[in-house]
């Protein structure tokens, strides 16, 4: 267990130096490692500055918030998947899956356009967006619960239908008040995006994130329980209504802070807790911190993947997860088939 | 006289149907006594039973637990008192055998407390108890209904709590399974409070059993008494022939089909 998330700290302390360096200018590694380190405290000083200003503007001004920003996305989108998937006793829920991301979309745009909670300053973006991912959330659990139990059938296809409904209403506001949206256009929320990422844009979500792990971390064994099933949990000491209320609350706002950063990143949710399931078994004492860390790594590398593929030109991120998650999707859902069968 | 382990009174409940699932049903459960709850599909076992793991929320009456109130505990602290092997065994992501079982010491964990040498002990005897120390590391999903079924008890076993709730433990398994499990549950000494499909394993291992039909107790006492012909033609509306099997020294019930009764 210690090893493994060793491991992946020291992957994604490379993947960080490695990351930065990569995109249409390219920075030698050395080169970003030197940089980066000249900006560690004490540590600073004993490097010679021996780089060009040119290089230390792109990777401290342009890529190094963006990989920060990678990393805090992909992780909170992977813990945020883990959670929703306990919640929902199902290894096929995933905020985008369930509409919850556009959920989060239209509520933010709709903030943006009336200026609803506009009064929050700098945070009213995310805060509509949080409440847009609880609105949807809500909705799709109270739509899939049959007697007492999530109907999976009924889960997904209100997952569907949600996220058309909420991708409609974007897509209203974006043509009847073009100029309302600002930097973030219908495209941005739709398909996600990392490009434009700024220093300021990361501490909410790395604040939120934190704090979620956390409480997480603590409960672990009520996440565990909730597995057996709602009556199984009571019986063996959770109190279940609680601790759902409380997942209900940790994931729209891991959801709705995220979102309002980077827009939709699909199926990192999905994905990521599959196969950190499959490497380290259900335990979710080792899914989470294991999934925050290989969700960070994976979004970090198929951004850097959006920047190079057709550089100059940037393909959002959003469309990359979704041309590898969305097969995944498919080959879980028969794969799923053939047990019950 | 041993004393009073759980009281139930006058619970009530509804689904929203005309009739109701529990209609003042009211039992005790002794110190030490292996109860059984029979009673036709349908007439009410099952919801009696969650009302009292808390799984259904009673519309009225009382349960009493040691004398407590139970729907004014914590989870937690009547989890310490009763353990629970319910009907719902599915698991949606793979878990080991050992990591189910340690499931069950939930209870005793504060917030931050780490599973100890302790924990890791009572998992172990747990597991030994169950003759399943050698599948510790299987994987759940893969095991058979009746493995599942004792891992399950396993883990109420590694609860440490000395009533134990059955809900038809042996419900679709062999017959060969059916046994074991029973044995093994009478083998633990505790408590046992469980519905029970099958009148024969009833007479075999309760000590005393309460009939359920249309969500009320119509007859208790020991099997002895209550698995009589008349009884079981009046609850299930079948012919049977029962008698004192001369092995068990236990009531022993065969059903008539309407052919062979003809031909008497």
């Amino acid at each position: 267990m210690g090893k493994v998330c060793t491991a992946l700290a020291v992957i994604a302390v490379l993947t960080m130096i490695l990351a930065t360096g990569m995109g249409p200018v390219t920075v030698a590694p050395l080169t970003t490692a030197k940089i980066l380190i000249s900006r560690i405290p004490l540590v600073g000083n004993l490097i010679d500055h021996s780089w060009q200003q040119l290089d230390e503007n792109i990777i401290l001004g342009l890529r190094l918030p963006r990989v920060c920003l990678g990393l805090v996305v992909g992780a909170s989108l992977a813990v945020c998947g883990v959670t929703m998937q306990a919640l929902v006793r199902n290894n096929l829920a995933d905020p985008f899956i369930l509409g919850v991301s556009s959920g989060a979309a239209a509520f933010a745009t709709l903030g943006m356009l009336f200026g609803a909670f506009s009064f929050l300053g700098t945070y009213s973006l995310s805060i509509s967006a949080f409440i847009g991912s609880a609105v949807t959330i809500i909705f799709v659990y109270m739509i899939s619960r049959v007697r007492g139990r999530i109907n999976i059938m009924q889960l997904l296809l209100s997952g569907v239908a949600i996220s058309m409904i909420m991708d409609g209403i974007t897509s209203i506001i974006k043509l009847s008040a073009p100029n309302a949206l600002g930097l973030h256009n219908a495209e941005f929320w739709m398909s996600g995006s990392l490009a434009g990422a700024k220093w300021a844009y990361l501490t909410l979500p790395l604040a939120v994130l934190l704090i979620c792990m956390t409480v997480l971390m603590i409960n672990y064994r009520g996440l565990n329980l909730l597995l057996l099933g709602e009556e199984s949990a009571g019986a063996l000491g959770v109190n279940v209504s609680r601790l759902q209320k409380m997942l209900v609350l940790l994931t729209s706002l891991m959801a709705g802070v995220t979102i309002a950063v980077s827009g939709t990143i699909g199926f990192v949710g999905l994905m990521v807790p599959h196969f950190t399931r499959l490497w380290v078994g259900g335990d979710h004492k080792r899914v989470l911190p294991v999934s925050a860390l290989l969700g960070g790594i994976l979004v970090v590398w198929v951004d850097v993947a959006a920047r190079c593929l057709i550089a100059p030109e940037e393909m959002p991120v959003g469309v990359l997860t979704a041309v590898i998650g969305g097969p995944m999707f498919i080959w879980m859902l028969k794969k799923r088939g053939g047990q019950r069968a | 006289m041993p004393e009073t382990r759980l009281e139930v009174k006058d619970l009530c409940y509804s689904y929203g149907n005309a009739r109701d699932a529990a209609d003042h049903v009211s039992f005790n459960v002794k110190k030490g006594q292996f109860v059984g709850l029979i009673g036709p599909n349908g007439s009410g076992k099952s919801t009696v039973l969650k009302n009292i793991y808390r799984a259904l929320k009673p519309a009225g009456g009382r349960i009493l637990l040691d004398g407590e109130d139970l729907l004014k505990m914590s989870y937690r602290e009547s989890a310490l008192k009763m353990a629970v092997v319910g009907q719902e065994n599915e698991l949606p992501f793979d878990f080991t055998v050992e990591e189910i079982v340690a499931m069950g010491r939930s209870p005793h964990k504060k917030l931050f407390d780490a599973d100890n040498a302790n924990d890791k002990q009572i998992v172990h005897h747990a597991l030994e108890h169950l003759g399943m120390a050698d599948m510790a590391n299987r994987s759940y999903l893969n095991l058979s209904g009746g493995e599942k079924q004792r891992t399950i008890i396993a883990r109420a076993v590694a609860q440490e709590s000395d009533f134990l709730i059955l809900d038809e433990p042996t419900n679709h398994l062999d017959i060969s399974f059916q046994i074991q499990i029973f044995d093994l549950i009478k083998r633990l000494n505790t408590t046992v409070l469980s519905a029970i499909h099958d009148l024969n394993m009833a007479a075999l291992y309760c000590d005393y059993v309460y009939v359920l039909k249309n969500g009320r107790i119509v007859l208790e006492g020991t099997p002895d008494d209550v698995l009589t012909v008349e009884n079981i033609s009046n609850v299930y509306g079948v012919d049977c022939c029962v008698s004192r099997h001369p092995v068990t020294d236990k009531m022993s019930i065969t059903f008539l089909p309407a052919g062979i009764k003809t031909k008497e």
